[in-house]
């Protein structure tokens, strides 16, 4: 988790040294903002954009108001993350279709941006909405591109339009203009234009690309442009739009793992919006772009973002209000259990919320070996539970316990270190909810009864007492501690043992807040 | 049109001052910066340029261009840019991401080769892309080397690196040259997929080099590129393709530090001879001017 460690940690920093104060000082900002505008630099936003960037952000900040659920440094980070937004997302919108058929795109871009892949995604994408797409090959450069474009028009199922082999051979101008006209005779309602990369610099083919342009009189033009582009997006950007002035703005290799500042360079001086994503290597792997989530990308703080969401709406009131008074009256059963964990989930990354919680630092390692893949098992093993075992933890029984693995697909074992995990919170949630200061697993005294799983399987067979569910409802409960103890206690030295304390004390900390 | 940015460029204005000020260390910081040298290495450069500056007391920008450019050379020197081609056949297999230049950079690199009167075989082990194959037989023939292709569509890319190796050691061949599919870094299994074509093909011969294809315009995301392909296929040199756009490629000079692994080539251009040996004096001279 390399990124995990950079701007997270540097800003977690920022923040602690600000949590104390109450009013956003120049100085606050300033460091806040120096760490914004390293972030933005890492992510490859050209310069003149992050100085325009964080001047904004320092005017915004320095005038605003701090609003009661944030502290300085968060208000700072939340102004930053809006305008992040506001700057990705402002006029998003779709393809414009041409009044009278066929409408006609171009595709244009550097060399490797990934032009004739999109080609076929968006002929696809567009075949898929019910139009009848052609698909030109204008790019007559690289070797062998006509081939490339047939082959993937051939898998999007879409005719390809290719009079001329390439490999340098042919004029592309007149195949695009062809092109169209052959679309119009056809009836074709799409036609879509590849054509060769160029660089910005290169006076010839810039000025091919404009001719092609003036050639088919396109109603879209998409610049594709790879995410991970460095400084150089904005020249490129530049001379494209002098060249052959784009309508919208197509990223690709999404997939990777670079963060993409090109996509807010380019809006930021262009001003032209970012219409789709390209997200993998088949061709359904295209999506339209999110402003949301390329900001968070950019800025790699889509932890943080989420405790500012969380400090301000918290958890749903209701919701919490709830919970507060059901563990008041000893009442926290698997449903809550299962509830809290979906809603930390949907807040975001749960592992790098772990990581932001104050306190939860020491436990980074514990976080990093922790398999998110865990909680997806956890939940499955309590949504495999009646309503009523989950109401009543105490009425699970060895035989129950027998179909709930089934059902969730894992081990008995795997259950009962479940139900040990949640009755050993239900307890540390009745002494929270009741004022005092709970003992974190890992800390006390483990309670004995590590048990190999073997045993514990014999040990939920003998307890298959009665076949009758209605008889075995009516049997006494186990005693609470009896699942502690008899099921044996999560592995310690596993993860997600670990983690529990984690857990628990992420969800102490919420109820605490909530 | 855009007049092509270059570091030079942006330098020049600023070494033509008559003194060192603030804004000449503000202009040198957003050259590096514009160059995708990247946050860290600019503080850096800019730190210990500030601190010789103080110490030797100079205050001719003439001689802090001379200054910037020795200790960019020092640190693009660092490391041995020579191609070891020493086994016979000597193995290279060429990996990247997706349209960075991998199979162009063959093609020019085995006409260089060839040049240089070698015999070389390439082999079409990018199976994935459509016409990947084609596109390469193209450069083979321009550069006048054999070439291996998959006996069908879709065919296991180790196989074909193995089929080259063999073929380059029945007919004499000297050097052998693979292609491989592009591949996003991020993509676990296609990484895999490089450790067993490197595998198999070491059962035939050894491998000589492993070259990265990085493209010049990548920025800071280009460190990670090296970092997994390091991991997975044991890069032993980098290529720098592009170089001829607008580009300016600082990031490698990150790439070279933060992973040890020499940069060895440089690509500027679409014709079969802009391949050149990476050489860090003409490198720097070309950046800072």
């Amino acid at each position: 988790m390399a990124a995990f460690g950079s701007l997270s940690t540097r800003l977690t920093e920022t923040l602690a040294k600000l949590r104390t104060k109450g009013k956003l000082s120049a100085s606050d900002v300033d460091g806040t903002v120096r760490e914004i505008r390293r972030a933005l630099l890492d992510a490859d936003v050209a310069l003149e954009v992050v100085k325009s960037f964080t001047a904004a952000v320092r005017e915004r900040a320095l005038g605003a108001e701090v609003g009661e659920a944030l502290n300085p440094a968060q208000q700072v980070v939340k102004i930053v993350n809006d305008e992040l937004v506001g700057i990705l997302g402002g006029e998003s919108r779709p393809l414009q279709l041409a009044k009278q058929p066929p409408t006609v795109i171009m595709l244009a871009g550097l060399q490797g941006a990934g032009k004739t892949t999109l080609a076929g995604k968006l002929a696809k994408h567009l075949r898929g909405k019910g139009h009848q797409p052609l698909l030109v090959a204008s790019d007559l450069q690289r070797p062998n591109a006509v081939t490339q474009l047939q082959v993937v028009g051939g898998q999007a199922g879409v005719e390809v339009y290719a009079p001329e082999p390439g490999n340098g051979v042919g004029d592309p101008v007149k195949v695009a203009r062809d092109g169209v006209a052959e679309a119009k005779r056809r009836q074709y309602d799409i036609v879509i234009v590849d054509t060769a990369g160029r660089l910005g610099v290169d006076a010839d083919m810039m000025r091919q690309a404009a001719d092609i342009r003036r050639a088919v009189d396109p109603d879209e033009v998409l610049f594709v442009i790879d995410a991970m582009i460095g400084q150089d997006a904005v020249a490129t950007a530049k001379a494209f739009q002098e060249g052959v002035d784009f309508t919208g703005v197509v990223l690709t290799k999404l997939d990777g793992d670079a963060r993409g500042g090109a996509a807010l360079s380019i809006r930021g001086l262009t001003g032209k919006p970012i219409m789709f994503a390209s997200t993998g290597e088949t061709l359904d792997d295209f999506e339209p772009f999110h402003p949301d989530r390329m900001a968070s990308r950019i800025l790699d703080l889509g932890d943080i973002l989420t405790l500012i969401e969380q400090a301000q709406k918290a958890f749903d009131e209701e919701e919490a209000h709830r919970l507060a008074e059901s563990i008041a009256t000893d009442g926290f059963t698997l449903e809550d259990f299962l509830k809290q964990m979906q809603q930390l989930r949907k807040a975001g990354n749960f592992k790098q919320m772990l990581g932001m919680l104050p306190g939860a630092k020491g436990m980074r390692e514990a976080i990093d070996s922790f398999d998110e893949r865990e909680l997806v098992r956890t939940e499955a093993i309590i949504q495999s539970m009646t309503p009523q075992e989950r109401k009543q933890s105490k009425i699970l029984n060895g035989s129950r316990r027998v179909r709930i693995a089934r059902g969730a697909g894992v081990t008995v074992t795997d259950v009962n270190q479940l139900i040990a995990r949640f009755e050993q919170a239900a307890k540390m949630m009745k002494t929270v909810a009741k004022g005092g200061v709970p003992q974190m697993p890992g800390m006390g005294p483990m309670p004995p009864g590590m048990r190999q799983s073997k045993k514990v399987q014999k040990q939920g067979k003998q307890q298959r007492r009665s076949g009758n569910p209605a008889k075995r409802t009516a049997e006494p409960a186990q005693p609470a501690g009896a699942a502690g103890s008899a099921f044996g206690k999560p592995k310690a030295d596993g993860a997600f043992g670990e983690l529990s304390s984690t857990d628990q004390e992420a969800l102490q900390r919420m109820l605490g807040n909530g | 049109m855009a007049a092509k940015w270059s570091l030079s460029g942006a330098l020049r204005g600023m070494f033509q001052r008559e003194t060192i000020t603030e804004e000449t260390w503000d202009d040198l910081e957003t050259a590096l910066i514009t160059a995708d040298f990247g946050p860290d290495i600019t503080e850096q450069l800019i730190d210990a340029l500030r601190a010789d500056v103080a110490r030797l007391l100079v205050d001719d920008p003439k001689d802090l261009q001379r200054m910037l450019r020795e200790r960019l050379e020092e640190r693009f020197a660092e490391y041995d840019p020579t191609l070891s081609l020493q086994e016979r056949p000597a193995v290279i297999l060429v990996v990247g991401v997706n349209g960075v230049g991998k199979t162009t950079t063959i093609g020019k690199l085995a006409r260089f080769l060839i040049v240089n009167g070698q015999s070389v075989v390439v082999g079409a082990a990018d199976t994935f892309r459509a016409a990947a194959v084609e596109q390469l037989a193209t450069w083979a023939q321009r550069a006048g080397s054999a070439i291996v292709r998959p006996e069908r569509e879709g065919q296991d890319p180790a196989s074909v690196a193995f089929q080259t190796v063999e073929a380059a050691k029945t007919h004499g061949h000297t050097m052998c040259i693979i292609d491989t599919a592009g591949r996003l870094h991020t993509k676990g299994g296609l990484m895999d997929e490089l450790g067993k074509i490197k595998r198999v093909i070491e059962k035939q011969a050894p491998i000589s080099e492993v070259l990265l294809v990085l493209d010049a315009t990548t920025g800071q995301n280009g460190v990670s590129q090296a970092q997994a392909f390091i991991e997975h296929a044991g890069i032993t040199g980098l290529v720098v393709t592009k170089l001829d756009g607008s580009a300016k490629g600082g990031f490698i000079l990150a790439v070279q530090e933060r992973t040890g692994i020499p940069i060895k080539l440089i690509g500027q251009g679409e014709g079969i001879d802009d391949l050149t040996g990476f050489t860090s004096h003409v490198f720097v001279e070309q950046l800072v001017g």
